[in-house]
């Protein structure tokens, strides 16, 4: 029977319900130390004096000094130090490290840092440090401008965003001699990550080792949304700065607390749209510029940038875009990967911004989305021609048709409930020339029943094994339970690139099925057992082959970004409270269009959890930051929806094979998250709420505008007439002016 | 991060009695109920005290009773224990309405009455329910017991009348003749922290406390008395501002916390039946 | 002193700390590693145990307090409970992290709870991953499958 497309169980179910699955915590070495960061207490100024107000006896200290390579965090620019010298950007930086055998003792140990601070600045439109600007150019803007009947204003904020796996950040780091390398000095490193060669990229620059003294095992790891793509490098490197020293294992598990305050989070940011409409509701020019507070290193901002700024026109027809993007210094904790990665950011305006033109003109919501939305054919604001997978009206219409959203509308309004839509797509891979850099590798091997899996691409949740498994049985005709899957472990698996940006299924399930193909191939009309008796081992091992019609030029940003889209629309209801401003959502529906769904069940457990994430981004999930430092560092003060702030969510699936995803797939790990709040809040809108942030916290919603006509304050809205409208760069919203 | 252990002593008594002369003899010493409290500051590393009294076993301290027309609950009455009585169900329907509200299961499954009320948080959900129904907090030690109405308990932010060699062995709750409201106004709809918090009845006259919206738990004395002489429920909303000192906080707004309060009056009197 | 208990129906001793937690205790002396911390702040359930059949933090409990109690663990389900297999079969268990937790809290809610008792009885066990409901249709389906 054929594994792809039916709901064959999970490779590592079994061992996840029996609690046999073996996380980064559950795991011990014979002379294990344990490994706590001094970090600083403040956002910004120079270390003065470091004193160990405890008794060192028994204990490993390692600071910058004890690094052999370079201190830095290898991954896109070289800024961030892996224990900081003198200068400190942000709270929770890593300084100081210790280790010792007696976890009591670790804790009790009391350092003092003494710093010089200097000015912080925490505003990032007022930065004097930009980690990155990125233009995207369509057309001619001021005729898109010219063509115009109406000219649309709006800026939206959002907020940061934490991961909150349920499991914290940890690593073991294990040296040598049992290691690779011998006497010489090798390390395994043991832990939580997505990543495994990001991580084995970071260690040899630090350590100043070679490739092969350096070997990652990525270990069952609960949860990652992005927050374990660049951090576990952070965290591994001062695991191994600890073992190397002490010459013993050293393990570090970050408490709740540390995790939320000294690791990465989603990007905040400023979207301002100026928007170019005909009297019958076409897009004629957009402008947009995108502003991200890119904390105090780069990290993946320029990425994070690229996505966002890529996803910003959001899935929609406009002959005239520019999108201005930009991601600037602060002094807070860096931000980072996290699901969706820049786009949840800037659709999010996209479509806030799309109710109020809709608004504006006095046009149905449904009806200017279907008017502009992307049809085959059509092209993106980076000249993307789309192919017939492009799904953008159907996905709208058949969450409209679902929820009977029209009437369903008419029906609410001027009650406490309101119905709101979101429209929106996600680019599969890599974005751009990404991939063809990443040059990733899978392997196939053959095995006595079937075949080995050996890639590097992390099982954190959302299948990767079981769906790798699935293509390469039925690529290679035999069972799914005849496939095996290795240990994501730099010593076995090649780089298959990053577990991110949606790139596992069909990007690295794409190479797996090459490999079975060739695979099959070879074996003809032997069993796997005659082969290997016949022939011996065999492993095949294949590298990302770009298809030829995906061209893209990174100096002009022109091109198609991304391999495909997947597309999908949201509808929610929601219902305010009159006495306290809480907003409920009390229906959630989902069209999702991708590609083909390998395992739909897996496939609607990441549309399902995607969208609770993307609820607590809408209503609740909101990080408090003081003085550079997250203030509400704590489960019960940063809230993420429980079972009670989780609605019912319909999930429809819809399929439009993508040509080179590995049986029509495309991507769908991140897009869920993209939709729910600009639908949350359009839901408000349309309740009488008229806001532009996120999250909508009942405080704010009781201080929003009110949305309904009659009470429309004039300066709430900018619009003004065509005849009276100015240029972009005449009006400011061209480039960020500080506040 | 995680305090240590290690240097932290615990008694373990067998009776109350025992407990309380240990309390007079090897005190101060601070008293362990379901540790929900106690434990989350162990683990954030907060916990500075080092010499505990582990009360879990006193069973005595866990029983439900009638007395007279009203209850009385044992202070080491487990919020799922009160929610499940029938005996509150019937005569104080609101304090189990707050208990139901409380964290999730495990929580309510460890978290005791006196623990909620000793922890002295100003959001803690069982207080203004305890203020609303008159309830007396019968505190006990070596030397004796000592009866305190609940509204005399607190001296401030989290400061109590409650002295170091005494514990809470009970609440005593006259009988609430009239309706009983409770609401709890959290940062997301379970396991939450209050933002607002009120509960009321309406015996011969309105009683009404609320919490979070000051450093203590607070009765509406002048509210109140409006309410009894006839105010309608647009001044009374009105009264209930000026009595009320709600701060900026992590979770919430001073504004949105009187406004919430303010419209949370105005729901439970017009349930009440008032105009 | 040492203080005993019975873990999955196994009496066992245990010395340490009267304070130490209880997840600490079944985590390390006990190699019980089935047991999560995810927070050590009673909000995520991810440590939760049965303590006479009741669920509880085990974050939060110390050790002097469950003295002669019952305590059952993921680990002593031994892996034939029905919603074991319905959580592999329903996407109950994602990234697993609050799997343990999360199934003996379900265990905790009786033969076939309704929706509301379901949602009620979980709201103490947070999970990242899924959005709860296929949680729900695994405790569901298991509900189905036990009656026959
Ligand atoms: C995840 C989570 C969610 C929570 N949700 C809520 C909520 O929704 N609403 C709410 O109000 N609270 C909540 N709490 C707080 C806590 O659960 C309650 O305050 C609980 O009632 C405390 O009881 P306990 O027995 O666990 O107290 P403990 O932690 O044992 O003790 C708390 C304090 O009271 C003292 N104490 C305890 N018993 C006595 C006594 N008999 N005499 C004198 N002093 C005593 C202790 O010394 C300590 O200072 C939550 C806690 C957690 C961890
Ligand atoms: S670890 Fe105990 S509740 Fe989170
Ligand atoms: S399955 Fe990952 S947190 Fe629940």
């Amino acid at each position: 029977m054929r594994a792809v497309g039916r709901n064959v169980l999970r490779k590592d179910g079994v061992s996840k319900v029996t609690g046999a699955a073996r996380y980064i915590d559950d795991l011990t070495f014979p002379n294990l130390l344990y490994g706590r960061t001094i970090r600083s207490t403040i956002p910004a100024g120079e270390i003065a004096g470091v004193h160990l107000n405890f008794d060192t006896a028994g204990f490993t200290i390692v600071d910058y000094r004890d690094i052999a390579g370079r201190n830095i965090v290898a991954l896109i620019e070289d800024d961030q130090p892996c224990l900081a010298e003198r200068e400190i950007r942000h709270v929770a930086e890593p300084i100081l490290l210790l280790a010792h055998a007696d976890r009591e003792r670790l804790l009790a140990a009391d350092v003092q840092i003494d710093y010089r601070a200097s000015t912080p600045n925490y505003d990032p439109a007022a930065s004097a440090i930009t980690f990155k600007t990125i233009t995207i150019d369509k057309g001619d803007l001021d005729r898109g401008f010219a063509a115009a009947d109406r000219i649309v204003e709006g800026e939206y904020r959002v907020g940061h965003q934490e991961q909150l796996y349920i499991e914290p950040n940890g690593v073991i780091a294990v040296p040598g001699p049992d290691g690779p390398g011998g006497d010489e000095g090798g390390i395994v490193i043991y832990g939580s990550m997505q990543c495994p060669y990001y991580v084995h990229r970071a260690i040899t620059v630090l350590l100043d080792l070679p490739d092969d003294h350096v070997r990652i095992i990525q270990t069952e790891t609960g949860g990652g949304f992005g927050g374990k793509e660049e951090y576990p490098s952070m965290i591994a490197g001062h695991a191994a700065l600890l073992a190397r020293k002490a010459r013993r294992p050293v393990k570090i598990i970050y408490d709740r607390v540390e995790d939320m305050l000294a690791t990465t989070k989603r990007h905040p940011g400023i979207i301002r749209h100026r928007t170019g409409v005909t009297r019958d509701g076409r897009l004629t020019a957009m402008e947009i510029d995108v502003l991200l507070d890119g904390g105090a290193y780069a990290t993946l901002s320029a990425v994070v940038l690229s996505r966002g700024v890529i996803h910003a026109s959001g899935p929609y027809r406009c002959d005239h875009i520019r999108v201005r993007g930009r991601a600037t210094m602060t002094n807070t904790p860096p931000n980072g990967a996290f699901r969706g990665f820049g786009a949840p950011q800037t659709q999010f305006a996209t479509e806030v911004h799309m109710d109020r033109i809709a608004d504006a003109l006095g046009l149905d919501p449904v009806r200017v989305r279907d008017i502009n939305a992307l049809r085959p054919g059509d092209t993106t604001a980076t000249g993307q021609r789309l192919g017939r997978d492009c799904s953008a009206r159907q996905v709208l219409r058949e969450a409209v048709a679902r929820t009977d959203f029209t009437r369903r509308r008419k029906a609410l309004a001027g009650s406490n409930r309101g119905i709101g839509l979101s429209l929106f797509f996600h680019g599969s891979g890599f974005t751009g020339g990404g991939e063809v850099k990443l040059a990733s590798k899978a392997a196939l091997a053959l095995t006595e029943r079937g075949a080995r899996i050996l890639v590097a691409s992390t099982e954190i949740g959302q299948g990767t094994r079981t769906m790798h498994a699935q293509i390469v049985a039925d690529t290679l005709g035999v069972p799914y339970d005849c496939i095996d899957v290795n240990a994501a472990d730099t010593g076995e698996v090649p780089n298959s690139g990053p577990t991110v940006a949606s790139r596992t299924c069909m990007i690295v399930g794409r190479i797996l099925q090459r490999c079975a193909e060739d695979m099959r191939a070879r074996l003809g009309a032997m069993t796997p057992r005659q082969y290997l008796r016949a022939h011996g081992p065999l492993v095949v091992t294949k590298e990302y082959e770009k298809p030829s019609d995906i061209t893209w030029d990174d100096s002009s940003y022109r091109g198609d970004a991304y391999g495909s889209y997947g597309w999908a629309c949201d509808v929610v209801e929601v219902e305010v409270d009159r006495d306290t401003w809480q907003a409920t959502p009390v229906a959630f529906t989902t069209v999702h269009e991708i590609g083909k769904a390998i395992h739909p069940m897996l496939a609607k457990g990441q549309i399902e959890g995607g969208s609770a994430q993307g609820i607590g981004y809408a209503l609740i999930e909101e990080v408090v930051m003081r003085d550079g430092r997250m203030a509400n560092g704590q489960l019960t003060n940063y809230t993420i929806p429980t079972t009670l702030d989780t609605p019912a969510i319909e999930v429809v699936m819809l399929e439009n094979p993508y040509k080179h995803g590995p049986f029509g797939a495309k991507g769908v790990g991140e897009m869920p998250i993209d939709g729910p709040a600009p639908a949350v809040i359009n839901a408000l809108r349309h309740a009488g709420f008229d806001l532009r942030e996120i999250p909508a916290t009942p405080e704010k919603i009781m201080r929003a505008r009110s949305a309904s006509p009659e009470q429309r304050r004039p300066s709430a809205e900018r619009e003004s007439l065509r005849s009276s409208a100015r240029s972009g760069s005449e009006l400011g919203v061209g480039p960020q002016r500080a506040k | 991060m995680r305090g240590s252990i290690s240097n932290r002593r615990l008694f373990e008594p067998r009776s109350l009695r025992d407990a309380l002369r240990m309390l007079r003899d090897e005190g101060p010493l601070v008293p362990m109920a379901g540790c929900t409290d106690l434990y989350v500051s162990l683990n954030f590393g907060t916990l500075k005290d080092t010499r505990f009294l582990n009360l879990w076993r006193l069973d005595a301290l866990r029983k439900i009773e009638t007395r007279g027309a009203g209850v009385s609950i044992g202070a080491l009455a487990t919020h799922t224990n009160i929610m499940r009585s029938a005996l509150v169900g019937k005569r104080l329907p609101m304090l189990a309405a707050a208990c139901r509200e409380i964290g999730g299961v495990q929580i309510q499954n460890r978290g005791t009455l006196g623990g909620n009320v000793a922890n002295a948080s100003p959001a803690g959900d069982t207080l203004p329910v305890l203020a609303a129904a008159d309830a007396v907090v019968v505190l006990a030690s070596a030397g004796g017991i000592r009866r305190v109405p609940f509204t005399a308990f607190y001296t401030g932010y989290r400061r109590s009348v409650m002295r170091p060699d005494e514990l809470i062995v009970a609440f005593d709750i006259p009988a609430v003749h009239g309706r009983q409201w409770f609401r709890k106004v959290g940062t997301r709809a379970a396991q939450a922290i209050s933002k607002v918090v009120m509960a009321a009845c309406d015996d011969d006259r309105p009683r009404i406390a609320v919490g979070s919206v000051g450093p203590t738990v607070v009765r509406l004395p002048r509210t109140e008395a409006a309410l009894a002489s006839g105010a309608s429920i647009a001044d009374a909303r009105r009264t209930l501002v000026d009595e009320i000192t709600p701060i900026d906080d992590l979770r919430s707004t001073a504004e949105y916390r009187r406004r919430v309060a303010a419209n949370l009056l105005a729901r439970c009197l017009t349930e009440f039946g008032m105009s | 002193m040492p203080i005993t208990l019975t873990i999955n129906g196994t009496r066992t001793r245990i010395t340490a700390h009267p304070m130490t937690r209880l997840l600490d205790v079944l985590r390390e002396d006990c190699g019980l590693t089935g047991t999560k911390e995810g927070c050590g702040e009673g909000e995520c359930g991810a440590c939760t145990v049965l303590l006479d059949g009741v669920p509880v933090n085990s974050c939060l409990v110390p050790l002097a307090q469950a003295d002669g109690t019952h305590v059952a663990t993921i680990e002593g389900l031994r892996g034939r409970h029905p919603l074991q297999r319905a959580f592999v079969e329903h996407g109950g268990a994602q990234c697993g992290i609050c799997t343990p937790g999360m199934i003996m809290a379900a265990v905790a809610l009786g033969r076939k709870p309704s929706m509301d008792a379901m949602r009620v009885g979980l709201a103490g066990n947070l999970c990242r991953c899924t959005g709860y409901w296929a949680i729900y249709r695994s405790i569901r389906s298991a509900a189905g499958a036990s009656k026959r």
